[in-house]
């Protein structure tokens, strides 16, 4: 149930937020009002007449535009042709450069939006692309205007400016709703904000009438967080000790800007956090799979900085990514092949440049017992198995050995309860035994009841960590939405 | 024969086997510019070349054998866009199942109909006042079918409708990035099959402009490997319909010359240069920016389907 | 194909029993038969390696002229004699076919650049190269002015069966590459890491195996058994180099075929390849015994590929209903 009987009302010429974390049912809702998704229940009305939005275009009749977080731009293509694409009215086949220049122009300069409507898209800054989505709405006349995590990729500078031209569109008489889970930017530009947890609207309030730890509260819930049974942590040495990390993401911009912590033998450290803040880069760069620019990563003593993947595995960390079928298994491959990915080098897997298959074959059947892996055979493609079943491979594959680190990737993802709840037991079980495991997660409530202690990402920094045990809620709720614990220093600051 | 005859002579030559070569290129430039690699063009070419020979020779009318070939080039295409877009086949070997195809069929049909001569062919056609510019008008406008003077005009309305019109900018946005362009509302595969059936279009045309005009007759394989020439020749015109007009051209002129050029370059390796040039072209065009400014549509090759991220 | 058999005049039945009483009911038949399938053999075990690694390589004729070419280097300018000649040619050949799959095979994990234009290109590269040299330096003084090479000296010619083309040793060395490449493929670690790597790139990083080297071994024994083929043909068969065309006959793309169809597995890809040696064969035979064109087996050859396409899709299909 992604939107479970929301009710969602906004004035005419507001800014109204949408504020939640993953899984809230933000982005849901918005698709829904984008004609993305059909609702199965309920009804939008819009200007007091009920409509049916059915697909993007329809959206766009009734003057519904959104600017996606993940840009629809076409790079090689300039932004006037990039404004234009798609549209089926207006002067037929040919396209006058000239008056939709001047057009686009026109809207810029009433807004503020400064463009060269001739530039090609890909030799734009991001905050310029984005005003070219905003660009791109408005030539279509859109008078609602949804926005999806816009400042995700902007510098603080661009954010500023968006601000200004939201105001200015505002001023105009547009409406704004504007997705983020970042609280201080409900509480700078936003007229009313709309809580989302858990798929519920939890609350609409004045912006003015409340402030952070209480919007916090809101996002994050009081409720008695489920404790699972575990042992007492039994803390040992210092394992892994991550300094001043710096690491661009896909997109060319920083995800990670001085992130520092460490990680003991013996305890689970869990990564909470809006996704989108980093965490993906973190454990990329832990595991050998993206570059760091800056920082020190060191393992039991040695620095393992930049080294590559595979001295990484060999060093006796395991890495349970969250795409399993895109990166943790080769789908099409058996559980006996998926089952010896990393360690086919070694004996007794290979000798010399042959492998032993019978060697693999034992190794498989052992695995499928042990983790209870449900298939016909150990010769059984990977790609037709349940979630569960696959993420069984991969902690299998991943586990033997004792590994001594062990970074978790919303291990828990997509699967039902009773492979959800095998899963968490076993890393119980690894960090038992000694190893050390970092574990991120969307689900704060798994967090939170499995961690020994809690560490918070917010924009590639760390906001602060706390011990589980006397962790609230309320207080992982606001580091989660860009504020620092007390006595956390800025990484940036520390440069200065 | 003074140098001005050799230059008039080249010029012509250049003209009469670079029109094929030119059509070819067009409506390859549209296909991949939607992002779908047609690898069939050599079988769509021949039985072009096929079906133009076998209907003007019947009815006597050389154009309606053109209309024909077009046709048949277009059904073939028609194939290959069903495989490859809506069936989101590989686009590799539809294309080269296509060729085999086409050559077989073609010389199958053919067989009776080889070495036949054809009477009916096109007019030649001298432009008036142009040809007589010194040098360049006997060179380009004199005694040239009038096909030749389309596939010369065609070059500048397909370079405005590709980079001035709506429909160029929703092709080639489907050519980049498909998934943009299908959220703002683009029915990708709508553009794809009509850019493939271009491009058969136009292959049918250039081959039936072999068998009709450029040398009229029918023989088994005639098109002797022009559909891969374009292919190279595509990349050789970054995608541009102005820039295939001179590439198809100058390999022409080069075809021509590479015989009179003996004693300085071998003819074979002359020939082979315009494969090296499109090896070295795409290495060129590899790199970050340069990829964007002139490279290959970022999504050619790549079957495409909503929701795969 | 019964409709265009049956077009002719011709029972189809009667047609595919021509088919197959010429290609297989003689002794002459069947030595064509074999002559075919020998560089459908090699090319094709060699495309089911580099299909494995997710490369396609179309360009295995121009792999197969470079073999061809080196082989008739050393047959004819380098100045060896006696028994080692054949040896050196089938090394030289190897060597040759295998550096020129290696530049596609860079070009496309370096720089990304498409693999099937590359390889495609260089096919005609390699033809022009190989027409260069018959028409210029290594023309044969003895041919009169054709674009030949001089034949063969009796130490470079690959023995025959009888008076047949069928150069048995290259048909040998097919049959163990064959069983060679199966080997590798299912039983080392180098063919682990081409099989993951194709499959899945990502999780072959993240397996730690190098895309690079893994994909430019797979090119290198494609190419290399491409160019053993080449060999063949111009030491086996022709005992010259000539016009290209001659030389590779298109083996290069039949050979895709013939990988596809054994499902990119070596060891079918020797029954693969005598099947299309049995249709090659057959041609000649509908030709000259039924007055059938010989094009026709293009036609055929075009509709297995459609129907190995329509196949593959199928089986996609098959595979999310299961799911669904």
């Amino acid at each position: 149930m992604a939107s479970d009987g929301v009710n969602l009302s906004v004035r005419k010429g507001e800014i109204h937020c949408l504020l939640g974390e993953n899984g809230a049912g933000k982005t849901t809702l918005m698709r829904i009002l984008y004609g993305l998704y059909q609702p199965d229940e309920g009804e939008i009305v819009l200007n007091g007449n009920p409509v049916h939005i059915s697909s993007p275009r329809a959206a766009l009749s009734y003057h519904i535009g959104m600017v996606h977080q993940h840009f629809r731009l076409v790079p090689t293509l300039s932004v006037a042709e990039n404004v234009v694409l798609g549209l089926d009215e207006g002067t037929g086949p040919f396209l006058n450069y000239r008056q939709t220049g001047k057009k686009i122009s026109q809207i810029a300069d009433k807004y503020g939006l400064v463009v060269d409507p001739q530039a090609k898209v890909w030799q734009l800054t991001v905050g310029q692309q984005q005003r070219v989505e905003i660009l791109k709405a408005l030539y279509r006349e859109a008078d609602i205007l949804i926005m999806d995590e816009p400042t995700s990729v902007l510098t603080p500078q661009e954010v500023d400016q968006l601000f200004s031209t939201l105001r200015t569109l505002v001023d105009d008489g547009l409406t704004i709703i504007f997705i983020t889970h970042k609280l201080d930017e409900v509480m700078e530009i936003s007229d009313r904000v709309t809580i989302l947890r858990k798929g519920k609207a939890i609350a609409t309030v004045n912006t003015a009438d409340t402030n952070k730890p209480q919007l916090a509260e809101l996002m994050v819930g009081r409720e008695v967080v489920f404790r699972l049974e575990k042992n007492e942590v039994n803390r040992g040495e210092g394992l892994l000790v991550v300094d001043d990390l710096h690491a661009l993401n896909d997109r060319g911009l920083p995800a990670l800007r001085g992130t520092s912590f460490d990680l003991h033998e013996g305890e689970i450290l869990g990564v909470a956090g809006v996704s989108g803040n980093g965490q993906r880069e973190l454990a990329e760069v832990l595991t050998g799979l993206r570059h760091a620019s800056r920082g020190h990563v060191t393992l039991a003593g040695e620095d393992v900085t930049n080294r590559s993947a595979r001295e990484i595995a060999d060093a006796s960390v395991a890495y349970v990514p969250m795409e399993r079928k895109k990166m943790g298994t080769v789908p099409n491959m058996t559980i006996r092949e998926n089952l010896i990915l990393k360690s086919y080098r070694q004996r007794p897997f290979s000798h010399g440049m042959f492998l032993d298959n019978n060697a693999a074959g034992e190794n498989a059947r052992r695995a499928m017992s042990e983790y209870q892996i449900m298939a016909p055979s150990i010769d059984t493609a990977v790609k037709v198995l349940s979630g569960g079943n696959i993420q069984r491979v991969v902690l299998a594959r991943e586990l033997s050995g004792d590994p001594r680190l062990i970074i978790a990737a919303h291990p828990t993802y997509g699967l039902d309860v009773g492979a959800t709840e095998q899963v968490r037991q076993i890393l119980l079980a690894q960090r038992d035994r000694g190893a050390g495991v970092l574990l991120i997660s969307e689900d704060l409530e798994e967090v939170m009841s499995m961690s020994d202690r809690i560490m918070v990402l917010f924009g590639g920094e760390v906001m602060g960590i706390v011990d589980a045990g006397g962790a609230k809620i309320e207080e992982i709720g606001l580091m989660m939405a860009g504020e620092r614990k007390e006595g956390v220093e800025s990484a940036s600051a520390k440069v200065a | 024969m003074g140098w001005e005859s050799w230059v008039i002579s080249t010029f012509a030559r250049a003209l009469a086997y670079g029109t094929p070569l030119l059509l070819g290129t067009l409506g390859e430039i549209f296909a991949e510019r939607s992002g779908v690699l047609n690898l069939g063009i050599e079988g769509m070419m021949i039985m072009g070349a096929y079906s133009a020979f076998v209907v003007t020779y019947t009815t006597g009318h050389p154009w309606l054998g053109i209309l024909v070939a077009a046709v048949v080039g277009g059904a073939f295409s028609l194939i290959h866009a069903f495989a490859t877009v809506t069936l989101k086949a590989n686009q590799v070997v539809s294309g080269l199942a296509l060729t085999m195809l086409g050559l077989g069929l073609s010389g199958v049909l053919g067989r009776s109909w080889v070495g036949l001569p054809l009477f009916t062919t096109l007019r030649n056609v001298t432009v008036p006042g142009l040809s007589a510019i010194p040098i360049i008008g006997p060179g380009l406008f004199t005694r040239q079918n009038l096909l030749v003077y389309i596939t010369m005009l065609l070059v500048p309305i397909l370079w405005y409708i590709l980079f001035h019109t709506r429909i160029g900018i929703t092709i080639r946005a489907v050519g980049e990035d498909p998934a943009a362009a299908d959220s703002l509302g683009v029915n990708v595969d709508r553009v794809r099959y009509l850019c493939v059936v271009v491009g058969g279009v136009f292959a049918g045309i250039a081959g039936a402009y072999l068998s009709v005009a450029y040398r009229p007759a029918w023989t088994e394989g005639m098109t002797g490997g022009m559909g891969w020439i374009v292919i190279a020749l595509t990349i050789f015109a970054f995608w541009n319909p102005v820039y295939g007009l001179l590439g198809s051209y100058l390999f022409a002129a080069l075809y021509h010359l590479s015989y009179r050029l003996q004693t300085w370059v071998s003819p074979e390796l002359l020939k082979a240069m315009p494969y090296v040039f499109a090896i070295i072209i795409l290495i060129f065009v590899s790199r970050g920016t340069l990829q964007k400014r002139m490279g290959s549509p970022a999504a050619l090759g790549v079957p495409y389907t909503r929701g795969e991220e | 194909m019964a409709i265009f058999f049956a077009a002719y005049g011709v029972s189809p039945a009667r047609a595919y029993g021509a088919i197959l009483h010429g290609a297989l009911g003689n002794w002459r038949g069947f030595s064509e038969t074999l002559r075919r399938m020998i560089p459908l053999l090699l090319c094709g075990v060699g495309l089911t390696v580099a299909f494995r690694a997710q490369f396609w390589n179309i360009g295995a004729d121009g792999q197969l002229l470079f073999g061809a070419m080196a082989a008739t280097w050393v047959a004819l300018f380098s100045g060896l004699q006696g028994p080692l000649v054949i040896p050196v040619m089938f090394l030289a050949g190897f060597v040759a076919g295998a550096l020129w799959g290696l530049i596609p095979a860079v070009l496309k994990v370096k720089m990304g650049i498409n693999d099937v234009i590359t390889t495609l290109m260089m096919n005609y590269i390699a033809m022009y190269v190989a027409l260069f040299l018959i028409h210029g330096p290594w023309k044969g003084p003895s041919v009169r002015g054709y674009p030949l090479t001089d034949i063969f000296p009796p130490a470079a010619r690959i023995p025959t069966i009888g008076d047949t083309h069928v150069h048995w040793p290259t048909l040998v060395l097919g049959l163990v590459l064959a069983i060679v490449a199966y080997i590798m493929l299912n039983r080392t670690r180098s063919g682990f890491e081409i099989k993951v790597v194709g499959e899945n790139p990502h999780a072959a990083r993240f397996a730690g195996m190098s895309e690079l080297k893994t994909v430019v071994i797979a090119m290198l024994i494609s190419g290399g058994l491409a160019g053993l083929a080449g060999v063949g043909e111009v030491a086996g068969v022709q005992l010259r180099l000539l016009d290209p065309n001659q030389i590779s006959m298109g083996y290069g793309y039949t050979a895709i075929i013939v990988a596809w169809l054994a499902r990119k597995n070596p060891l079918g890809v020797i029954i693969t390849a005598f099947f299309f040696g049995v249709l090659m064969a057959g041609g000649d035979v509908i030709k000259v015994n039924l007055g059938l064109p010989f094009q026709l087996i293009n036609v055929f050859n075009g509709v297995i590929m459609f129907f190995l396409i329509g196949s593959e899709i199928f089986m996609r299909y098959r595979i999310a209903l299961r799911r669904a």
